[in-house]
C-alpha cells in the first residue's frame, strides 16, 4: 500500500536558500549585486568593460565571470582594471548560488560598491536559479533579433531592468522595435530599458547614472535598516 | 538544459520527505511544471533513471501535471492562452495583459510505501 505526503515544495528551494544567504553576504558588505544574462554573444563583457569607464571615481566595481570553460572574460575584465575572478561551471549552463558563493572569497568585497556577476550566455536556464544578486538585468542585442521576448518569455518576464545593446546596428540588420518593445512591455510591464551601444558609447551615461542612483538609493536604504 | 541541475533538486526533495515518514520505498513523485518553465520531461526522465539509483527512489513513477500558460486581459477581463507569436487578447487585442500561469516548478507530493 503506497502513502501519499504531501510536499508543495519550490524544486529549487535549495538553491533559493543558499542565494539569499549569498545576498546577506552582500548586504553586510554593503556591495551591490548585478546578475546580467543574456544570449551568448549579446555583448555582456564589453558593456561591463565599458560600465567600468563610465563609472569611473563613482562606483568600485569588481566582476565575477561566469562560463563553461576558460578565462577569456575574467582575463578581458582584469585587463581593463577590474577586480575579477571567474567561474567555469564546466559544463553547466546556468550559474547557481553555491558557485556564486565559492567565488566570493576572490574578490574583496570591503573595496568594493558593486559586484557584476556575468552568468553564462543562455536565455533558458540562468532565469531559473537565483545567485543573491539584489538586481536581474537582461541584455537583447540587435542581431538576435525582435522575436525574442516572444521565442524566451521567461528570461524578459523575471528580469527587473533591459539593456538593448548594439543599436548602432539598427541600420544594416532587420529588427522591427515596436515588435520587440510589445512583446516586453506584455512581459514585464514598465520595465527600465536602456538602448545603448558600448561601441561608440551612445546611451551608456544614461545606464551609467541610473546604476549608480540605483546603488546610491539601496545604500541609504540599507543604512537607515542596520540603525 | 538545465534538467540535471532540476532532477538532482527534486530527488534531494523526495529522499527528504520520505525520510522524514521512515518509508522503505518512494513509488511516485508528483510534480507541477509550467510551460514556461522550460524544462523537457523526457530529459528529467533521462536524469532520474541515473541519478535515483542506488536509493529508494529507484523505479519511482514521474508524473508530471504541465500547467499551460494562461494570461489575463486588464482592458476586458478575458482569460487565454497565448498563441506562440504575439501575447494580445485575442478577444480585444490589448496588449496589457498579464502572465497568470505557466513559470511553476513544484513537488506537490511523493508516494511511498
Amino acid at each position: 500500500m503506497s502513502t501519499r505526503i504531501e510536499v508543495a515544495e519550490k524544486i529549487l528551494s535549495s538553491n533559493d536558500k543558499i542565494a539569499d544567504e549569498v545576498r546577506k553576504k552582500f548586504d553586510s558588505a554593503g556591495v551591490y549585486a548585478i546578475n546580467i544574462m543574456a544570449s551568448p554573444g549579446a555583448g555582456k563583457t564589453t558593456f561591463i568593460i565599458k560600465l567600468l569607464d563610465s563609472l569611473h571615481g563613482r562606483l568600485r566595481m569588481g566582476v565575477i565571470e561566469g562560463d563553461l570553460a576558460s578565462s577569456i572574460d575574467a582575463d578581458k575584465a582584469a585587463a581593463a582594471g577590474l577586480p575579477a575572478t571567474q567561474i567555469n561551471t564546466g559544463g553547466e549552463c546556468h550559474l547557481d548560488a553555491v558557485m556564486v558563493d565559492g567565488a566570493l572569497q576572490n574578490l574583496s568585497l570591503e573595496h568594493l560598491d558593486l559586484v557584476i556577476i556575468e552568468n553564462v550566455g543562455n536565455l533558458v536556464c540562468p532565469i531559473n536559479f537565483k545567485i543573491g544578486s539584489h538586481t536581474n538585468l537582461l541584455i537583447a542585442s540587435i542581431p538576435e533579433g525582435d522575436d525574442k521576448p516572444y521565442k524566451y518569455p521567461g528570461a524578459y518576464r523575471n528580469v527587473d531592468a533591459l539593456v538593448i545593446s548594439k543599436i548602432d546596428l539598427l541600420p544594416y540588420v532587420p529588427f522591427d522595435m515596436d515588435y520587440f518593445r510589445k512583446g516586453v512591455e506584455i512581459l514585464n510591464p514598465g520595465l527600465e530599458s536602456f538602448p545603448l551601444s558600448a561601441k561608440t558609447g551612445e546611451g551608456m551615461e544614461i545606464c551609467a547614472n541610473w546604476l549608480v542612483k540605483k546603488v546610491k538609493n539601496w545604500k541609504s536604504n540599507l543604512s537607515v535598516e542596520n540603525i | 538544459m538545465h534538467e540535471l541541475a532540476v532532477t538532482q533538486s527534486i530527488l534531494t526533495i523526495a529522499l527528504e520527505n520520505a525520510q522524514k515518514v521512515d518509508a522503505k520505498q518512494i513509488t511516485g513523485i508528483n510534480l507541477q511544471i509550467g510551460q514556461m518553465a522550460s524544462l523537457v520531461d523526457d530529459s528529467i526522465q533521462f536524469y532520474w533513471d541515473i541519478l535515483s539509483e542506488g536509493t529508494i527512489a529507484i523505479g519511482a513513477k514521474l508524473n508530471i501535471e504541465r500547467v499551460p500558460i494562461e494570461m489575463r486581459c486588464f482592458d476586458c477581463g478575458n482569460l487565454f492562452s497565448p498563441s506562440p507569436d504575439t501575447f494580445d487578447c485575442p478577444k480585444c487585442n490589448s496588449i496589457r495583459v498579464q502572465v497568470i500561469q505557466g513559470d511553476e516548478m513544484r513537488v506537490i507530493s511523493i508516494d511511498v510505501e
